[in-house]
């Protein structure tokens, strides 16, 4: 702690801060814009200046930058000084110079950092007569739209896409008044964090363009905290809705999953919400209009009243709450986790590695700390963004260690970027092919699972002696393999990532033995590993059987309920459609008309994450609750809610066929299965209130509150009741708005502040300005590890990868748009989705005869489909990639050999 | 006024047809200073130049050996790097002394290496000097060939490296830090200090960034001793300087001389006054970035301490004569024309304030301004002035504020007439921008 003066009365502020920092966790209005928490201090806007003062007897002081100069115990300075005051509304006037006063019809109005800043700087008037300069605008692509005249030349968007993201696409141009922020010409963003533009931002240079085809004000919307859906990571966002279309989904500050960013999967995946696959009334096969939900209810419900064997089929990607009363209505010996044999197999793997460790899961923030990472077979750029994000950041903590030395504060973004120049801490990458992380891997290796498993058990030996050592020859050398051990021998907080995304075992258990041997060296490891869906890790917990098995139990004309899945995806086509057939009734309970739901004989419309509250489990073994943000028309409601009427109709579940509200499942759940205890206590309690009231949703300026459905109805309908949540769907009840009084971190709806409009508002939400949110940050860890940890894995370490003559060794590959289902729906997700492919290197290219963008024909056991062929120089000889989830790409199992060779028309 | 005449040391044979060569070079003692320095220990080349008291040439006028000795010696490797982009408006000293007398620089790197312990020296010129830097390279390439770079110098065990760098012809690039981004391959915008290029300079290692004409005093320093330094020319203003004369007079040029001479010495003196029939109307005595002076300051001794006695900085020692036929509000807004185009874009104050002062001077000068411009001049140059993030921001209001605070009277007389009162056929019709 440290004392400083701040017009002349006393703080205590945590060491290590700078001006900047302390004054705004102390809660005052110090206007900013080229400074962010994640991104450090550059000292170039000059917006935050204050008068600094030697002693208590100087009068005199100087102005100095707030950004730029530490708080150091008995630092004395004035925020109200009128000399300083005066340099701010300057440089406030400054930005208004060539700023256009198009805030009506700007994107970013009411929600603008500059807007903000100049009421703060009280600059009201112009004395500026000039003409105001102009930019040509480049098309960025489908995600991100550019208006470069609203430029301030705060530098942050190229200091978070360069030196934060690592994009080499986008920079600086030109000089003076005239610097230019974009790319070299027209074209889409390569980074896939390109839409964190959006927010970090000012002003309205850079907005959100799918918000553009749907637009509403910020103060228009009304909005939820929720959960990405769209992979494991588990990111926190804010929802927003009007006229019961979702509009857009925004970053929600959590210091210990995603902080300040989103990936653009994750921003713009939401579009699968609003469109035209919805399914928003039940359908009963063979009638061409919607079915009353009383009628598809009973329908449905009748073959299962008889007690025949039901079989239900859950989903990774549906809540626990909707996963836990489909248990319910069928028991759990007939539930199946919804995944097929493999990835049930794998992810269960997964969990027992967490729940028996000996290390623990890792955070995205841990993730982001760590000093020493080894990446084993996980694309993480491709399956879980997010992560590959936070690991760029880890390769700063060694080389921060040099800054500090020559006593520059973390703080300093361009002392420390000037002193660490292209110094890396030792993060290294053992995937099958290149990924988007290896810029900044200190070494990468590429080889087939099995040699990359290999590469795993020889660093574990290097470890500990007692892991079994690979024979053969190995797919890195020995001295890396030692350089990597030592790496993370030596750190501080050494990370392993894994995953489970190249379906092999051998490398999870590699993985496995890595942690393994450094918990036995007595190092503080951690364990990150990568699961496919926002809910695997849910479903995994809940027990129940896979694919194949529910085939199994499943007696010929018994009632099958499919609850948000689509079964081709998950073990092709054709077993689909034999488990279909052999099905009596097929009752899909899901928001989006997949090939499964084509072929139910009843369709219940199910809620999507923003039109009903449920609960997720992400990678970490992280639960937490994603709220309703609107009642959707038509017959939805959640997947729980449906599945409960069908307990009530067929009699069956026992006490679930009293459930009422959302609190009453996760009690349930909580009781039924210990893992599960903390569920309940995710968020608050749908009962909670503050000073008496709920949450708004709305905000307090929402507009046309009575007139808002005129054209429908001129009476002012009844606002809905919201059982399942202490939120309110009308703005009558508390507005979120710190301090003194803030929501539980769980429940903000969304982040504001007086004067602060914009996102940078969540810094009065915060402990500490870049800290957790007051009350911890949301999210309870439902899984530790047990001590002292389980042994590590028996067995030897795989025989090396023999490459065939005739066959390939088909792997999966991942792309972050268009590999995940829902997200892959949205139209600008789509736009940038890859052709299903399949990829060789150079010279497998030339043994199958094969020319890249030309096309293949791949057959395995699981049959023959034609793919583009693409290049990937980097794959080992004898492997080939197949890209996963895409468009037109058939299900097969991988990994698993195959034929090569070119379609007809290549010949 | 007689011409005063004294030795030359700096540029002392740059008439000569081959004075940019090895040769000449040698036949005229050079590579001795280097010789000598070898035979010493660093700290004793830091301590000798910081006895003879040379200050940085660039502008500053900081102490060189203090410089070399804030280079922190505990990390490898160091550099000096020798700022050449000379783009000062008025400034014109260094491009003389790398294309006439190439060597004397060579040798004050190989020397300032051997001084802080680096190995390295980058010479950093200017975009403009393309034809410089062929000269520069020639030298170089010389001085491997002769030992004088390379391994193992002279047998000493030192070894030396002299690269040359152009710019890409920012004016910017030549503040201390922005150039340092600028060699690394950044854009050429400057850097927040502390940490100073001593502690953390050239690709985060500790360095020394020295202007070409403060690196051809060291072996004049080493060679001639620091008695003989420090007896010519002021205390604490010691060893010879080169001025550049621009401007109204007759003689423009660039001129050698101890800093003992005074302006009227260096304006009416070596470069003949102003022309016939004219009177002396201002001096800007140090490049555009600096204050001006009136006639009746003449006798100002042209020493950094001497010309900031009178109010104004010695600078590059850029002296710009303006006679009687010269528009104050014009020079303003001529100068402003070149710094807000040269403006790197970082700091707001700079980035804003020089494109706005400029367009302000600008419609004074075309005859629609209102008085109330002038407060706004005064208004915003307030708020440039000591606020941006390196020193850039200073030099660009210089010129609105010390116009301004002399000859208010001129930007009135625009303001009532509308039009320009002073009108001069010297002048170009339309500025245009430095590409």
């Amino acid at each position: 702690m440290a004392t400083i003066f701040i017009d002349q009365r006393s703080y205590d502020v945590p060491d290590g801060m700078n001006l900047l920092d302390a004054s705004l966790t102390l809660g005052f209005n110090l206007p900013y814009f080229c400074w962010h928490p994640a991104l450090g201090s550059v000292g170039a806007c000059r917006q935050c200046a204050v008068k600094q003062f030697r002693d208590e007897k100087d009068m005199r002081g100087r102005l100095v930058m707030a950004c730029m100069t530490a708080a150091a115990p008995n630092t004395r300075i004035s925020i109200d000084d009128p000399d300083a005051r005066e340099f701010r509304k300057s440089v406030g006037e400054w930005l208004m110079v060539h700023h256009p006063h198009d805030c009506p019809v700007c994107d970013e109005g009411g929600e603008c950092h500059l807007q903000d800043m100049e009421v703060m700087d009280q600059q009201t008037y112009r004395r500026y007569r000039g003409l105001k300069r102009t930019f040509r605008n480049q098309d960025l692509g489908p995600f991100v739209n550019h208006e470069m005249n609203r430029c301030i030349q705060c530098y942050r968007c190229v200091r978070f896409y360069r030196d934060y993201a690592g994009g080499r696409d986008f920079d600086a141009f030109f000089l003076r008044d005239r610097v230019f922020f974009g790319r070299q010409s027209d074209g889409v963003l390569e980074s896939p964090f390109s839409g964190n533009l959006v927010e970090v931002c000012p002003t309205g240079v850079f907005t959100d363009k799918t918000l553009k085809l749907h637009f509403t004000r910020k103060w228009d919307e009304r909005t939820a905290p929720s959960i990405c859906v769209h992979c494991a990571a588990g990111c926190n966002t804010i929802a927003g809705e009007r006229y019961g279309l979702l509009r857009r989904i925004r970053n929600r500050f959590n210091g210990e999953v995603n902080g300040y960013f989103l990936c653009d999967r994750g921003r713009y995946g939401y579009e699968f919400v609003n469109g035209p696959r919805r399914v928003r009334a039940p359908r009963i096969a063979g009638r061409a209009d919607a079915a009353a939900p009383s009628d598809a209810v009973a329908r449905a419900a009748s073959p299962l009243a008889g007690g025949s064997g039901a079989i239900g089929i859950g989903s990774p990607r549906a809540s626990l709450e909707a996963n836990f009363a489909l248990r319910a209505l069928v028991g759990p010996d007939r539930f199946c986790s919804g995944m097929g044999a493999a990835e049930h197999r794998l992810v269960s793997e997964v969990l027992r590695l967490l729940q028996e460790g000996p290390a623990p899961a890792a955070s995205l923030h841990d993730a982001a700390q760590a000093d020493a990472v080894l990446v084993l077979g996980e694309d993480v750029t491709n399956t879980a963004p997010m992560l590959a994000l936070a690991l760029r950041q880890s390769v700063r903590q060694q080389p921060m260690k040099a800054a500090a030395a020559l006593r520059i504060p973390a703080w300093d973004d361009t002392a420390v970027r000037n002193a660490l120049q292209d110094e890396r801490g030792p993060l290294y990458i053992a995937t099958v092919a290149a990924t988007p992380l290896d810029d900044v891997a200190a070494a990468t290796m590429h080889a087939a699972p099995d040699d990359l498993a290999r590469i795993g058990c020889a660093i574990a030996h290097a470890l500990d002696q007692a892991a079994p050592s690979p024979r053969g020859a190995l797919a890195a050398d020995a001295a890396l393999v030692g350089r990597i051990a030592g790496a993370l021998r030596a750190a501080e907080r050494p990370l392993v990532v894994a995953g489970v995304s190249l379906a092999s075992q051998a490398v999870l258990d590699a993985a496995a033995r890595v942690a393994h041997a450094l918990h036995a060296a007595g190092r503080p490891v951690r364990i990150a590993l990568v699961v496919p869906e926002c809910n695997s890790l849910g479903a995994a917990m809940l027990g129940g059987c896979d694919l194949d098995d529910a085939t199994a139990l499943l007696w010929p004309g018994s009632p099958l309920i499919v609850l948000e899945n689509d079964l081709p995806r998950r073990c092709g086509a054709d077993r689909a459609a034999r488990l279909f057939e052999r099905a009596g009734e097929l009752v899909v309970v899901d928001h989006t008309l997949t090939p499964t739901a084509e072929r139910a004989t009843i369709v219940l419309p199910a809620a999507t994450f923003a039109e009903g509250d449920g609960t997720y489990v992400n990678g970490e073994g992280r639960a937490q609750r994603a709220f309703q943000v609107f009642v959707a028309g038509g017959d939805v409601q959640e997947s729980w809610r449906w599945l409960r009427d069908l307990m009530r109709a067929s009699g069956r579940g026992g006490a679930a066929a009293a459930w009422e509200t959302l609190d009453d499942v996760t009690g349930a759940l909580a009781r039924e299965l210990p893992a599960f205890a903390a569920v309940r206590d995710v968020a608050p309690p749908a009962t909670f209130r503050i000073a008496g009231t709920r949450i708004a949703r709305e905000p307090a300026r929402y507009s046309g509150r009575t007139a808002r459905d005129a054209n429908v109805t001129v009476h002012e309908p009844e606002p809905p009741g919201d059982p399942d949540s202490a939120l309110s769907f009308t703005m009558e009840g508390f507005q979120a708005q710190p301090p003194p009084a803030q929501p539980p971190s769980a429940l903000i709806p969304r982040f504001w502040a007086p004067g602060w409009n914009s996102v940078q508002s969540v810094n009065y939400y915060q402990t500490v300005v870049g800290g957790p949110l007051r009350g911890g940050d949301p999210g309870l860890r439902l899984i530790e590890p047990a001590a002292p940890g389980a042994p590590a894995a028996a067995g030897r370490a795989p025989s090396a990868f023999e490459p065939d003559d005739r066959d390939w060794l088909c792997v999966p590959m991942y792309e972050i748009f268009g590999s995940e289902e829902l997200s892959a729906l949205a139209p600008s997700v789509a736009a940038l989705a890859p052709r299903a492919y399949v990829a060789l290197n150079d010279g497998d290219l030339h043994r199958a005869g094969l020319r890249e963008g030309g096309d293949a024909v791949v057959a395995s056991a699981d049959g023959t489909c034609r793919l583009q062929v693409r290049r990937v120089a980097s794959l080992p000889p004898g492997v080939a990639g197949i890209g996963v989830g895409l468009q037109g790409a058939p299900w097969m199992r991988l990994p698993d050999r195959a034929r090569i060779h070119p379609a007809e028309r290549d010949r | 006024m007689p011409v005063i005449e004294m030795e030359q040391v700096l540029i002392p044979h740059v008439r000569e047809p081959n004075s940019f060569t090895l040769d000449f070079y040698l036949a005229h003692g050079g590579y001795a200073a280097l010789k000598t320095a070898l035979g010493r220990t660093p700290d004793e080349i830091i301590e000798m130049v910081k006895a003879s008291g040379l200050r940085g040439r660039g502008g500053a006028g900081f102490p060189t050996g203090m410089k070399w000795q804030f280079v922190d010696k505990k990390i490898e490797p160091r550099y000096i790097v020798c700022n050449a982009d000379e783009s000062e408006p008025g400034t014109f000293k260094d491009h003389l002394l790398m294309e006439r007398n190439p060597h004397l620089l060579v040798e004050g790197c190989a020397i300032g290496c051997y001084a802080i312990g680096a190995r390295t020296a980058y010479i950093y010129i200017r975009g403009e000097f393309h034809h410089v830097q062929r000269h520069l390279e020639r030298a170089i390439e010389e001085a491997y060939a002769a030992g004088y770079l390379g391994r193992d110098i002279l047998g000493s065990g030192f070894d030396c490296d002299v690269f040359v760098h152009r710019g890409a012809g920012a004016y910017e690039a030549g503040e201390e830090t922005a150039l340092l981004e600028s060699l690394e391959g950044k854009r050429a915008q400057p850097r927040n200090k502390p940490p100073v290029p001593a502690v953390a300079g050239l690709y985060g290692k500790p360095s020394a960034v020295n202007n070409v004409e403060t690196l051809c005093n060291v072996p004049i320093v080493v060679s001639r001793g620091v008695e003989w330094y420090t007896s010519i020319g002021p205390e604490k203003n010691g060893g010879p300087k080169l001025y550049c004369v621009s401007g109204h007079v007759k003689r423009p040029g660039v001129y050698e001389a101890t800093m003992n001479i005074t302006l009227r010495e260096l304006v009416e003196g070596r470069a003949g006054g102003v022309r016939d029939g004219r009177t002396l109307k201002a001096v800007i005595p140090g490049g555009s970035s600096v204050p001006i002076l009136l006639p009746d300051q003449l006798d100002t001794q042209a020493s950094f301490d001497g010309v900031q006695r009178a109010g104004s900085l010695l600078g590059s020692a850029a002296i710009v004569v303006l006679d009687d036929t010269t528009c104050m509000v014009w020079l303003a807004e001529n100068l402003l024309h070149f710094y807000r185009h040269e403006s790197c874009g970082k700091c707001t104050p700079c980035r804003e304030g020089t494109d706005w002062l400029h367009k302000i001077l600008a419609r004074i000068e075309r005859g629609e301004g209102q008085m109330s411009d002038l407060d706004l001049l005064a208004s915003i140059s307030r708020n440039v002035g000591g606020k941006t993030l390196c020193a850039f921001g200073d030099a660009a209001i210089t010129p609105v504020v010390t116009t301004l605070k002399h000859f208010r009277d001129e930007y009135e007389a625009h303001v009532r007439e509308g039009r320009c009162t002073r009108p001069a056929p010297w002048r170009a019709r339309h500025l245009v921008g430095a590409h």
